[in-house]
């Protein structure tokens, strides 16, 4: 949407990342792996199952330290990274409303929260428990937990898988609906392409294992143009020039 | 495959829980009161069936009950071995706690001292209480110090146990979204230690007071163990039983009115889920 010019990106260039089983056999996940994402941009990393998505995801959030290379992370406002997990990760012993707040630095922490809880459709779920919501619901609140950082960049490792299709599809419009509200710089991962092409501005396309980047399709199309018609002409244009890749 | 996505994760705004536990805690009470006057009813019949001074009818302990209540002997000797509980089963949950998890989270760490807790494990509570005379004097740090040890090995295993069953998931989020240290011993290590606490305080609290009296036995002048032995060489049953009796129930408010708040408050998350 508002592309902020291409001020401090978000720069990676992963050299190499091993695994090394318990038996000592040593598997490559990425292999030079570089790629940018600009500031305000919203960007899918795209690949077939175990291609290091996930991976490049736990480098970048600083869970995985054990790789060569380097990452920049983008400068400027806050500097906080934000993240929403392939399953919810809220606290069960905490309500959804201090399972945002306690993601929250101190200077946020009273922060006025309804605006983003209304967006969201939480506005009620507030002092509920996450075992009383739906896989759904506690979805939301993770997204919710995401932006309420105001992050300096959101990492998103396939938010919507295992919920059903009328769901995950709802729960896509809300994103951009508070994306759209404040323009993060987001990187998201996932392998359902129909879902990165109605989200991202740019995709990023990698290969089997050892993942490394095999191209980018730029969908350049504005987000209220792009109907499931429109979305059926994106993909057939995308599988002609990716034809590779599942 | 299909019946599984059959809408259970819509939506459901309305699924919220109205109605809690009902409240119908009074067929337990019944229960239980029933229990003990059945045990006291088989407890009389037992002692006027054979008389004897080694089993006197629960009305002649009672009598000693009241007789030693007002003296101000049983609350006094009773007051201090609560005490000794008390600092024991803090210092134990404590350093067993701490031990604990470290050994759960350091794989390294734990194989080395494994041995060190199977061989604590298994000195008998005696030997330590006797060693800890000797070498330490007939003290009150002695005393409450081997009622700790003894307990301190059963705490590092539940809570080692603890520590391993740690969910890396909320570990993960606690670091990207930078939680402060205090908050993630708070809201996120502590409470998915909380069933391991609770578990070690449980039978901490058993083992401890038990042993407590085994101390004041051996190496203290006063507390509920002493008296309990006084009386045994007078070979005074009724006031040997009077202590106990007295000692448990204090053992079973506790456990009552603390032990089981605490835990429902706790685990409040978990009886609300829908």
């Amino acid at each position: 949407m508002q592309r902020v010019g291409a001020a401090a990106p978000l720069e990676v260039n992963i050299a190499e990342k091993t695994f090394r089983s318990a038996e000592g056999v040593s598997i490559v996940a990425l292999r030079n792996l570089s790629f940018e994402v600009a500031r305000g941009e919203f960007v899918c990393l795209f690949g077939p199952s175990g291609c290091g998505k996930t991976t490049t995801l736990r480098i970048l959030l600083g869970l995985d330290r054990d790789f060569t290379g380097s990452f920049s992370m983008p400068e400027g406002g806050s500097a906080r990274v934000a993240a929403v997990f392939q399953e919810p990760v809220l606290l069960p012993w905490r309500t959804v409303e201090q399972n945002v707040r306690l993601a929250l630095p101190k200077n946020l922490r009273d922060a006025d929260l309804t605006p983003l809880f209304e967006r969201l459709g939480l506005s009620a779920m507030r002092m509920l428990y996450p075992g009383e919501l739906s896989l759904g619901l506690a979805r939301r609140a993770a997204l919710a937990r995401a932006f309420a950082t105001e992050p300096a960049i959101l990492f998103l490792d396939e938010p919507f898988v295992s919920i059903d299709e009328r769901t995950a599809q709802g729960l896509r419009h809300l994103l951009l609906s508070v994306w759209s509200a404040r323009p993060t710089t987001a990187l998201m991962v996932t392998h359902n392409l129909r879902e990165a092409l109605m989200l991202a501005d740019r995709i990023i396309v990698l290969s089997p294992r050892p993942g490394r980047v095999v191209g980018i399709f730029a969908v350049g199309l504005p987000r209220t143009e792009r109907t499931p018609a429109a979305l059926d002409r994106l993909s057939r244009s995308f599988l002609e020039q990716f034809t590779t890749v599942e | 495959m299909n019946a599984r996505e059959g809408g259970a994760g819509r939506p459901g705004v309305e699924a919220a829980p109205k109605g809690r536990k009902a409240p119908l805690a009074f067929a337990p009470a019944l229960t239980v009161a029933a229990s003990l006057a059945g045990f006291l009813a088989l407890w009389a019949f037992a002692a006027a069936a054979w008389p004897s001074r080694a089993l006197p009818p629960p009305l002649a302990v009672w009598s000693v009950f009241v007789k030693e209540l007002m003296s101000g002997e049983l609350p006094w000797h009773l007051g201090i071995t609560l005490a000794r509980v008390a600092a024991a089963f803090v210092l134990a949950m404590l350093i067993g706690t701490v031990i604990g998890i470290l050994l759960g989270m350091s794989r390294r760490a734990n194989a080395f001292f494994d041995p060190w807790v199977v061989l604590f494990l298994n000195i008998p509570a005696l030997v330590i209480i006797v060693l800890a005379y000797v070498w330490f004097g007939l003290n009150e740090a002695a005393a409450i110090g081997a009622v700790a040890v003894n307990k301190i090995p059963n705490v590092v295993v539940t809570m080692r146990e603890g520590a391993r069953a740690l969910d890396q998931r909320y570990a993960d989020m606690a670091f990207v979204y930078r939680f402060s240290a205090l908050d993630r011993i708070r809201h996120v290590l502590m409470p998915q230690l909380q069933p391991y606490l609770a578990a070690a305080a449980r039978s901490g609290l058993a083992i401890i007071w038990k042993i407590v009296l085994v101390v004041e036995l051996l190496g203290r002048s006063n507390g509920v163990g002493f008296q309990i032995y006084l009386h045994f060489q007078m070979f005074e049953v009724a006031a040997i039983l009077a202590y106990t009796m007295a000692f448990v129930a204090v053992m079973l408010v506790i456990e009552i009115a603390l032990v089981q708040p605490f835990e429902r408050h706790a685990t409040r998350w978990r009886g609300r889920a829908a």
